[in-house]
């Protein structure tokens, strides 16, 4: 059976689901490492590919706060499958969109961070810009949920 | 994604850039640019890449006692230390004075962060390196030494997450410590039985310290630098008073005068001096400056490796990490063993006041720092946060040159290069979603 490619992408957040997949790993690594690919995750390897790669599933967490994060995305919607998004900030945009909800004066103490790194204006869930085919919810990402898809991206393998 | 941009047409001349986009094996997103002219570094800048999330002017307004629960999405690795960091600060507002058994609790929860945590980052980020290869899933299953580390590595880190569960209900973001105790308790029987599990993991821990003190990696910092760090007499990484490789004794309530922000303008986050010194805090520093108050019996089996402190070898960061895995196994078993009976008390119930809290404790990579000013209604009016990478970024970049230096005198290869800063970066275990929360900064 052809092992199941799948890549694991963070943007902004505070990478939560990514500890909770590592934590997964205790328990599954020796029946995932014989099934999965781990084409990109930045977390577990040194990715030298110069561009994403084509993927069967990409898990995306966090936030998208800038145009580079925007693109990055796009590119790798047209590379996966299926787009996975895991965990609040991904599925919701929040607590890592909590500057959207800011008063003026809390506005003006953040502005010159923003105007500096070309921060967009608003800080935007997957959903706002790419086709997400499932979500994951919670803070970190419900586990049980993960644990049922992943399950399924395995037994839908050809 | 790793972008190394050869220019072939000028690398003979030794004039060539260094750019590393996204360095990987580490929590969250640093890139590194080194600029080499005719053989000579000519600029180097590490900088943390992570987008802001602007955590400190999030809570303003917020009231003291769901800051916890706010400033804990600031890291998933270490999340539990900043919910244990911000409680301590607001119960040090509020002269909450919490109870043994909540302190008991509190630190069989740390001990799980620091037992998976530093198993994070030494078998998976820093193991790879050792054995020069990519990834740890690349480890091959038929050599019985990396089948074993492979193996080791999740049963570790297993442990550690099981320890945090049960007294947390969570090893990521615990949702049951809340200032002034705990809003629902772990059982007597489900924290004895980890017991067993945690005496199973300890060979693996003293084989790892035997690994990383035989590691030749090695580079001596030339820059002078302090190192500081809390010192409690049980090494429990929440309580004591802050002591500094000069010699000095502060108390956690005026480290905020020592520590002064420097500003780095290509970098999303800040660095930070220790009264004008350049300063590393972490795992070494801890060791260096407390090892007297380790568990007995971590310092019987690791007397020899100990005698390898104090050192300015900072890769042996790794190895102070592996260090404190041990002893926080065997504080664990002991704490669990004289555990008789869990009382069922309710968390004591916070007197909002006007009130300005400062919290110490010791993160997994370091001295972490909560300062919050609280009004007449409980709610923050200014809140401030600084985190252990922020601490060690200057000294960080500073011996990465000095690397990149040393290398190039001795002819060394771009490949060669990255390898080696690499390796380092990671044995410095930066956690960028901490230092990338952030504080207002200014442009001049």
């Amino acid at each position: 059976m052809k092992k199941l490619r799948i890549g694991w992408f963070t943007f902004t957040c505070c990478e939560d689901s990514t500890i909770l997949f590592t934590e997964l790993l205790n328990t599954h690594y020796k029946e995932w490492l014989s099934h999965l690919e781990f084409v990109h995750a930045r977390i577990l390897r040194k990715d030298d590919t110069q561009e994403i790669q084509q993927m069967d599933v990409a898990f995306v967490e966090g936030a998208i706060s800038s145009d580079e994060q925007e693109n990055k995305l796009k590119k790798i919607r047209e590379k996966a499958t299926t787009l996975v998004a895991i965990g609040s900030c991904a599925v919701t945009g929040s607590p890592s969109a909590q500057r959207n909800y800011f008063n003026e004066s809390q506005k003006e103490e953040i502005r010159q961070v923003l105007e500096k790194f070309k921060y967009k204006e608003k800080v935007l869930k997957l959903a706002d810009i790419v086709t997400v085919d499932a979500s994951i919810p919670g803070c970190p990402m419900n586990e049980t949920m993960f644990l049922e898809i992943m399950e399924k991206f395995l037994h839908a393998r050809q | 994604m790793h972008d190394s941009n050869f220019d072939l047409g000028d690398i003979t001349k030794g004039t060539y850039a260094i750019k590393l986009d996204e360095i990987s094996k580490i929590e969250g997103a640093a890139s590194l640019d080194i600029q080499i002219t005719q053989g000579k570094v000519t600029n180097l800048k590490f900088s943390i890449s992570e987008w802001k999330r602007f955590y400190t002017q999030a809570i303003q307004g917020k009231p003291a006692t769901v800051v916890p629960t706010l400033v804990s999405r600031i890291c998933g690795t270490c999340s539990n230390a900043h919910l244990l960091a911000s409680i301590k600060a607001v119960e040090n507002a509020y002269q909450i004075t919490p109870s043994d058994q909540t302190m008991l609790l509190r630190k069989l929860l740390y001990h799980g962060l620091i037992i998976r945590d530093h198993a994070l980052h030494l078998y998976i980020f820093a193991l790879p390196d050792v054995f020069k290869k990519n990834s740890i899933l690349d480890f091959d299953m038929e050599n019985p030494v990396e089948h074993e580390f492979l193996d080791d590595a999740f049963a570790v880190k297993e442990v550690g997450n099981q320890l945090s569960i049960v007294v947390g209900g969570r090893s990521v973001h615990a949702p049951t410590p809340v200032v002034g105790g705990f809003m629902k308790l772990p059982s007597v029987n489900d924290l004895k039985k980890l017991i067993p599990v945690l005496v199973g993991i300890r060979p693996k821990i003293v084989k790892l310290i035997d690994l990383f003190a035989k590691t030749p990696f090695f580079h001596e910092v030339q820059a002078p630098f302090v190192f500081t760090s809390l010192v409690s007499t049980d090494f429990s990484y929440l309580q004591g008073t802050i002591h500094t490789s000069k010699g000095q004794i502060i108390e956690e309530k005026s480290m905020g005068d020592h520590l002064k922000a420097v500003v780095i303008p290509y970098s999303h986050a800040r660095g930070f001096n220790f009264d004008g010194d350049l300063m590393m805090v972490g795992a070494i520093a801890r060791l260096i400056l407390g090892a007297q108050y380790l568990h007995p019996k971590t310092k019987e089996t690791s007397a020899a490796y100990l005698k390898l402190f104090p050192t300015k070898n900072l890769f042996y960061n790794n190895l102070a990490q592996a260090i404190e895995i041990l002893h926080s196994i065997d504080q664990s078993i002991e704490l669990i063993e004289n555990l008789k009976e869990i009382s069922p008390e309710a968390p004591i119930k916070p007197q909002p006041k006007e009130s300005v809290g400062v919290g110490l404790i010791e993160a997994p990579r370091g001295s972490l720092y909560y300062k919050l000013d609280i009004d007449q209604k409980g709610l923050v009016i200014k809140g401030e946060i600084v985190v252990p990478t922020g601490q060690n970024q200057v000294i960080m970049e500073r011996a990465i040159r000095e690397i990149v230096e040393d290398l190039l005198t001795k002819n060394a290869m771009k490949e060669k290069i990255i390898y080696e800063v690499e390796k380092f970066i990671r044995a410095f275990d930066p956690c960028m979603s901490c230092a990338s929360h952030f504080l207002k900064v200014n442009w001049s």
